[in-house]
């Protein structure tokens, strides 16, 4: 157990490793310097407080969109509709952000339920759908992204229109989950309470996966459906408990960007950080704590290269292509165990043999 | 004479393990060699040298005479050596011919010609008896007919050396008997054939020598008609090993399995079990004899809640569960050794601990408050592998995946029989076992049996039936065709009744 941990690991790293590798070499290709690119991408994303906070604001909604993608995939769903789920949690926390009058401190709570509750019924339809029907949920999840997407485009402008026809009216202080001192403290910066929910997230996660009934028999349906159902585990109906708290996660997701990141919701974009979540959930195998590791490098590439940009001439592109580049090598992680084990053995032998 | 191929003091390992410890063989010309060894001896890595899979740290190989190194299987084939595979390597939408030529296909200008193919392979299958269709699609043929398509894929590349890795395990008694035949014909056109396998019978029937290794050691070579079925046992196992299981007297209590009338589709949604009455009382095994596809899975599927019942019911201990769920099922002591150990028996990718809990995490000790408990799991974990001798690298943290199939069969009996159920449901329980596993799994049953457990057999070993069994049910095309007092039928009577002869009842 702890052997593997500790390979996924060293696999991850190797894929961080050679994309940065990589994206050096873009950087030397374009005539550029890539120690004084790394080092404003870097500086970029952490060299002082209020750009930590930008880092960890970037990170949030993709912790949970990770999460969200990672959760599935374990119990042997692949879920591409992180990006419609968050919009429909996004959606739903700005209608109750512009329409529910309460103090914050109990806002907040209805926001991010109702956040949670929308990504839930977003990813729970394609879940009974697999169930009842056998319907691919790739194939129902990348519909659940448009339906989101035009419900949204519908919605906004038609109830919510804020000073432009593409954006909904900005979300009141008490409806959002920026705190004025934890603003403060980070100068300025877009951090919000959104972390410590990514960061409840990951634990709750991690707990419901190696801890419980629930998580055993989810896996065991992930695994093998076969030996679930000899077992006498409901498999149909552990799909569509997967598919909705993997839909919840997302739904949060949305929260966290659309009315903690953001001051106001825009039309017209399917947000990334659905596809991005893929990524996360990739370069973490799947754990929960990797996928926290993950999702704060990738935030810190995402907040970082725009300074980059600023201070060389390396386009920010070149972040974006580093990012693409691990998800590469993340993807293709068979093959760097496989070094790893030839790695290994070569070294047990080298040592049998004097 | 010089032997066609000699394998001297071939020495392999892999990480933690010896899996080949000087082990010589020779094959002779036109001989039948047989390769006897327990699951896990090293059988299969011996024959993957030989074949250019694997390559040895030590030893040499000789091909007919000729000191010759194998790096891969292509130079195996262009020596003449040529192997079946236990899992055939067959592309399954593509016909006989196709999957004949693949990788040598003859081409005129660039276009592929397969009559001339197709016309050779149908002789090849004439000359030895094969009855191969050149244009059958290897999906719509038996898996018999595959083997065979795998034989004729090694004489269309003509292969002089052939070798056949554990070829029965796949296979009905029928096929069993005409791959036999086949044997015979090739020894007869000279070929030179090595077999691997861990049947004694099939030894007896086929091999003129056998080599015997044990935990990657040469035991010895013996001439097979000098040797008997016990003294090879006991060469391969290191130990005395008893074909016939010791059973107290037969004492059958009240009925525990009740069957009545029940008929069962299966997944093409035609009619594969047909108005089926059975009982098996406590203290009782009741074998299910018949030839594979005969109506047998339905049945064990729809007695444990896998598929839903047409008509009928069962009843266990008075309660009606023909609608039940396979929980309600398990919650009323109904256990399943199921027939697809890796399928339906165990997660793979889960720990030892963790099989050993499939059915029961949900209970107390192992969870509470829908909280898993660890300390029980392992406790539970440590206790089983302890009983029931599950041998695994890392014990309990082992991941299923790696214990071999003994091992992984012994785990899930442990498991079930652990259960204390009232009515213990064994399909297959010992398929591609060695002789001392499935000697310790049939021991196992007999106790349960004893201890007043009803025990319902379901067995295409017709040995492994006649052994155990108090009384036999005989099943073909779905149909009841005979329920017989063990004690008095033997092999020949239930063969009849299973080819569906019901005269033979009587």
């Amino acid at each position: 157990m702890k052997f593997t941990l500790r390979k996924e690991f060293l696999v991850g790293l190797t894929a961080v490793v050679l994309g940065l590798l990589a994206g050096a070499v873009f950087m030397a290709v374009t005539g550029n310097n890539p120690f004084a690119g790394y080092f404003y991408l870097f500086a970029g994303g952490l060299m002082n407080v209020e750009r930590i906070g930008n880092t960890l604001a970037m990170a949030t909604p993709l912790i949970l969109t990770g999460l969200s993608v990672a959760f599935a995939f374990r119990t042997g769903l692949f879920n591409i509709g992180a990006a419609g789920q968050a919009l429909i949690g996004g959606l739903v926390a700005t209608i109750l952000a512009l329409s529910v009058a309460l103090p914050q401190v109990l806002l907040l709570p209805v926001i991010l339920v109702g956040a949670a509750v929308g990504g839930a019924l977003w990813a729970w339809l394609p879940g009974l759908l697999k169930a009842r029907f056998n319907v691919h949920e790739v194939v129902s999840t990348i519909m659940m992204n448009w339906i989101a997407y035009w419900l949204t485009y519908y919605t906004i402008p038609s109830y919510f229109k804020g000073a432009y026809e593409t954006e909904s009216r900005i979300i009141p202080e008490a409806g959002s989950l920026k705190l004025p001192w934890l603003t403060h403290l980070f100068s300025g910066s877009f951090i919000n309470l959104g972390l410590l929910v990514a960061l409840v997230a990951v634990v709750v996660i991690a707990v419901i996966l190696n801890r419980t009934v629930l998580g055993y028999r989810l896996k065991a349906v992930g695994f093998n459906r076969f030996a679930a159902e000899y077992a006498g585990i409901q498999v149909n109906r552990h799909v569509v408990i997967s598919m909705t708290i993997a839909g919840a996660l997302a739904g949060l997701a949305g929260a966290t960007l659309y009315v903690g990141y953001a001051t106001s919701m825009q039309i017209g974009v399917l947000p990334s950080i659905g596809i991005d979540g893929i990524a996360v959930a990739l370069l973490a195998s799947n754990s929960p704590l990797g996928v926290l590791g993950s999702a704060l490098f990738f935030g810190i590439l995402q907040s970082g290269k725009g300074f980059m940009n600023a201070m060389t001439k390396i386009p920010p592109e070149i972040g974006d292509t580093i990012i693409a580049t691990i998800i590469y090598f993340a993807a293709t992680s068979v093959l760097i165990e496989r070094w790893f084990d030839r790695w290994g053995q070569k070294r047990r032998g080298g040592k049998t043999s004097v | 004479m010089q032997p066609v191929v000699e394998m001297l003091n071939i020495r392999k390992e892999f990480p933690g393990i010896v899996a080949n410890d000087d082990v010589s063989l020779s094959l002779n010309q036109g001989e039948v060699l047989a390769l006897l060894g327990e699951n896990g001896a090293g059988k299969s890595t011996l024959m993957s040298v030989l074949f250019g899979l694997y390559q040895p740290e030590a030893g040499i190989i000789r091909v007919k005479g000729q000191e010759v190194k194998i790096a891969n299987p292509n130079v195996a084939g262009d020596l003449g050596i040529g192997m079946v595979h236990q899992h055939f390597k067959l592309v399954h939408n593509f016909t006989v011919t196709e999957n004949m030529v693949l990788g040598i296909e003859p081409t005129r200008g660039g276009v592929l010609t397969l009559r001339e193919a197709s016309d050779k392979i149908r002789a090849l299958s004439q000359q030895y008896g094969l009855d191969v269709d050149p244009d059958a699609k290897i999906e719509d043929i038996s898996v018999g007919m595959q083997q065979r398509v795998e034989i004729l894929k090694m004489l269309y590349r003509h292969s002089d050396v052939l070798i056949f890795d554990e070829p029965t395990a796949v296979l009905t008694p029928q096929e069993i008997q005409e791959l036999m035949k086949i044997m015979k014909n090739l020894q007869a056109e000279g070929k030179s054939i090595i077999l691997i396998t861990h049947k004694l019978k099939e030894i007896k029937a086929i091999a003129d020598r056998c080599t015997v290794i044990r935990r990657g050691k040469l035991v010895g070579t013996v001439e097979v008609k000098d040797t008997s079925e016990s003294q090879m046992a006991e060469m391969m196992v290191g130990r005395q090993v008893s074909f016939h299981v010791e059973k107290g007297p037969y004492h059958p209590g009240a009925t525990v399995l009740k069957i009545e009338g029940l008929s069962v589709r299966n997944s093409r949604k035609l009619p594969a079990l047909r108005n089926f009455d059975l009982e098996v009382k406590a203290g009782e095994i009741v074998g299910v004899a018949g030839v594979e596809g005969n109506g047998q899975t339905e049945l064990v599927e729809a007695l444990t809640g896998l598929r839903s019942a047409e008509a009928g019911t069962v009843t266990v201990n008075g309660i009606n569960l023909t609608r039940s769920s396979v929980r309600e099922r398990i919650n009323a002591k109904v256990a399943h050794i199921p027939e697809d150990r890796q399928k339906r028996g165990l997660v793979l990718d889960y720990t030892v601990a963790e099989n050993f809990v499939l059915e029961n995490h949900g209970n107390p000790p192992y969870s509470e408050n829908g909280f898993l408990r660890p300390a029980a799991i392992l406790a539970q974990s440590d206790r089983l592998i302890g009983a029931f001798d599950v041998r695994c690298g890392e014990g309990s943290q082992s991941k299923a995946r790696g214990l071999s199939g003994g091992n992984q069969q012994k785990a899930i009996v442990g498991r079930e029989i652990d259960s204390n159920p009232d009515l213990l449901i064994a399909v297959q329980p010992t398929r591609g076992l060695d002789v001392g596993s499935i000697e310790y799994i049939h021991k196992r049953l007999v106790e349960q049996r004893d201890a007043g457990k009803a025990v319902l057999l379901v067995s295409l070993e017709l040995d492994e039936i006649l052994d155990l069994s108090d009384r036999i049910a005989v099943v073909c095309r779905g149909e009841m065709v005979g329920l017989v007092d063990a004690s008095q039928t033997n092999e020949n009577a239930i063969g009849l009744m299973m080819a569906g002869i019901k005269g033979a009842v009587q």
